[in-house]
């Protein structure tokens, strides 16, 4: 690092100085225990959010040997198992739809679920490298985890216009309502997967304990089975149940059950609320933990 | 004129306890929520917890355009400095106001991921670091012209040499174009002549009225590069004026990085009646005494030191630190012309040499201590009396191979390896063979 041209006169000499705003842009100090969500900071930096959701993807697919195929094979091998037992082993009966699609149309949001959930629980411990070292919405992190996963839902989808099909179930008004629900699902995904990842970068425990929580929430919600008459409403304060119930209702035509869909939604909303909360919480000190 | 940067104040305290288990389990937490059921709403209640500062009431304000360097040795407050700077963790006192765009810059290829391609690592490397996507778009031809790497660029990174993958990951950051600009030691990094290009850029930025924050221990670098210098030390600002002032400050306190040292008068130099520190240098392979050395290369540390009482045995020694603190290695003199063998009175030049290929990369402090061993007697022990730095070129054939991420480690061995194809056959063919 020898002779250069430019001294430092030469470059403190420079330029007309930039015009500067009467306000700071950003004021950093110490927060009161609980703070407010930046919305603007998040609104600033939304494109990032587009780019991690997309590397997810990429990602994801670029290092599996089936790529996109792990979208359709896992709800339709789940089908296929859940078929044999549930439906021919234990005789669990789904109505007047064929048990095959029953299982399918529920297994849709779960497993876009169960995986948001999953992969955004993991993420902030995964991603050590970034939030350590540079500065943007940590809550992107966990966002982006649920978002690449809505990209596997709609891949599987595709399967299901084929079972539709096959299975002879027409299209129905009610349609309208599906995005509706998958927004919904994408929440509760992000509320928990948001609460689970800030959660397991303080306690480490929580990477082993999600895939059992997972595991008993499906068993809680009405993937496998119709729900039974006396437990619905025990079963409804499961958010995921009013979601379920509402995709099914959806594609086959069915009444819809508007005060569990109701239910659902106001558990989702405010989990998600309490789970933002929280992470803005705790957010502050992810980089000295981690 | 009005500053761009304003710190008032600014403090962070760290835990120590919290640095040493940083994350708890759950288990603790709830085995103290039986315990004391009330304590988990008493936000902070861990008084007993020792703690420290590593940044202390540290004020100072950047006028736009202005280009500051940051020293200090280690530990000093810099890199939590930067940190705060750059939002990435939050101040236990004070405040920081800051009126225009930050870019940060601890890191160079933040976020790249092996599996992308160069382009695809472009947009998402420029969107992390704050780039937005059609300023990343407008430039791309630029960057991957910068990076040199035109015919690559949808070649998924991993399949990038090293020097490659450095110099993409280069370019991007040095296409950031936020107002401030704060930027850790990442040139120490890289091929010297790309290093250079680097620095001609970021001058370029500084020429075009951005405020940049630059922490180095690169002292040249630091008075080329940085009109201004604030001094670190123990987490507060110690000195904040013209470069070439506070540079030859702190190198001649001693908290700077140098290759060479000298106590001139007998008197106050390190020791005791039975010996005393006169002198250490670090020199090259080549002989000259310098803070920067090729890792490939072998390098001298030469202890010069005055024995005033004849009779006793001698055993100069020298302790290595990394620039995070961490005790290296220590070495001791084994020449057998002197070992246990009582010294007359003089002058003593005791040189070890470090093979090539050992050391780590980065920044090595080094303590030097004569002692005696038997009884254990520390006739002086001078903590960071040099330190040099350790730059890997990237050519490929230093213990790093091909590989350009970090490495961790404190010692960076070249050994050698051999791999045997055991066998190309079936299962079966082995089973066959075992059997037989």
């Amino acid at each position: 690092m020898s002779s250069s041209s430019i001294s430092p006169e030469t470059l403190h000499a420079a330029p007309p100085a930039p015009r500067l705003p009467d306000k700071p842009l950003v004021v950093i100090s110490a927060h009161k225990s609980w703070v407010a969500v930046n919305l603007r900071d998040l609104w600033n930096y939304r494109e990032l959010l587009y780019f991690l959701t997309w590397r997810d993807v990429k990602v994801r697919y670029k290092q599996t040997l089936l790529g996109a195929a792990w979208a359709l094979l896992q709800p339709l091998l789940l089908m296929l198992i859940f078929t044999f037992f549930f439906s021919r082993l234990a005789g669990i009966s789904s109505g007047s739809v064929p048990y095959p699609l029953f299982a399918y149309v529920g297994l849709l949001p779960w497993t876009f679920f169960a995986g948001a959930v999953a992969n955004g629980g993991n993420s902030l411990v995964g991603s050590t490298n970034l939030i350590t070292k540079v500065y943007f919405p940590r809550m992107f992190i966990p966002a982006a985890a649920v978002g690449a996963g809505l990209v596997d839902l709609a891949i599987s989808f595709g399967l299901l216009v084929v079972l539709m099909i096959y299975y002879g179930v027409g299209l129905h008004g009610s349609l309208a309502l599906l995005p509706l629900l998958i927004i919904l699902t994408t929440l509760l995904a992000l509320a928990v997967g948001m609460l689970m990842s800030a959660l397991n970068v303080k306690y480490r425990d929580i990477r082993y304990a999600m895939p059992f929580m997972i595991q008993v929430w499906m068993f809680a919600s009405p993937v496998i089975y119709p729900i039974p008459d006396n437990w619905r409403w025990v079963l409804a304060l499961n958010p995921m149940t009013g979601i379920i119930e509402g995709f099914r209702a959806a594609l086959f035509g069915q009444q819809f059950d508007w005060a569990a869909l109701g239910l659902s939604a106001a558990i989702t909303l405010a989990l998600l609320v309490y789970s933002a909360f929280t992470f803005t919480r705790m957010e502050k000190s992810f980089a000295d933990v981690i | 004129m009005k500053p761009i940067i304003k710190v008032e104040g600014l403090g962070k305290r760290y835990r120590i306890g919290a640095q040493r288990t940083p994350y708890g389990s759950l288990r603790e937490t709830l085995a103290g929520a039986v315990r004391a059921p009330l304590r988990l709403w008493r936000r902070g209640a861990n008084g007993a917890q020792p703690t420290f500062w590593a940044v202390r009431d540290v004020s100072f304000e950047v006028r736009p355009g202005e280009v500051v360097g940051i020293i200090g040795r280690n530990g000093a407050g810099k890199s939590t400095l930067l940190k705060l700077l750059s939002r990435i963790t939050e101040p236990t006192t004070g405040r920081i106001e800051l009126y225009g765009r930050v870019g940060s810059l601890l890191e160079v290829g933040t976020g790249f991921h092996p599996e992308l391609s160069g382009r695809e690592n472009i947009y998402l490397n420029g969107a992390i670091l704050g780039m937005a996507r059609t300023e990343i778009a407008r430039k791309f031809d630029e960057i991957v012209a910068f990076a040199e790497v035109e015919r690559f660029v949808d070649t998924p990174v991993k399949h990038y040499s090293s020097g490659m993958y450095l110099r993409l990951a280069f370019a991007v950051a040095a296409h950031l174009e936020p107002e401030i600009l704060i930027v850790d030691e990442v040139l120490a990094v890289g091929d010297m002549r790309f290093q250079r290009k680097c620095l001609d850029k970021m001058q370029d930025v500084g020429r075009q009225g951005r405020t940049i924050i630059f922490v180095s221990h690169n002292m040249p670098a630091i008075a080329r590069l940085c009109p201004r210098t604030i001094l670190l030390d123990s987490g507060t600002v110690l000195r904040d004026g013209p470069s070439h002032q506070v540079v030859s400050a702190y190198l001649s306190t001693g908290l700077g990085t140098t290759a060479a040292r000298t106590w001139d008068d007998a008197a106050t130099a390190p020791g005791n009646e039975v010996t005393r520190l006169r002198a250490v240098r670090v020199r090259a392979a080549t002989g000259e005494v310098t803070d920067a050395l090729d890792i490939r290369q072998p390098v001298g540390i030469e202890v010069e030191y005055e024995v005033l009482t004849p009779g006793h045995m001698l055993a100069p020694n020298l302790h290595f630190y990394n620039e995070e603190g961490v005790y290296a290695f220590v070495i001791t003199d084994l020449e057998p012309g002197w070992r246990n063998r009582p010294r007359p009175a003089g002058r003593y030049l005791s040189t070890a040499y470090i093979p090539g290929n050992l050391l780590s990369e980065g920044t090595l402090f080094v303590g030097v201590a004569v002692s005696t061993l038997n009884p254990e007697i520390v006739h002086f022990y001078e903590r960071d009396a040099v330190a040099f730095q350790v730059i890997d070129s990237m050519d490929g054939d230093s213990a790093r191979g091909d590989y350009a991420g970090p490495m961790p480690g404190v010692v960076r061995p070249m050994v050698n390896w051999r791999t045997q194809l055991m066998n190309t056959g079936s299962t079966a063919e082995v089973l066959q063979e075992a059997l037989q």
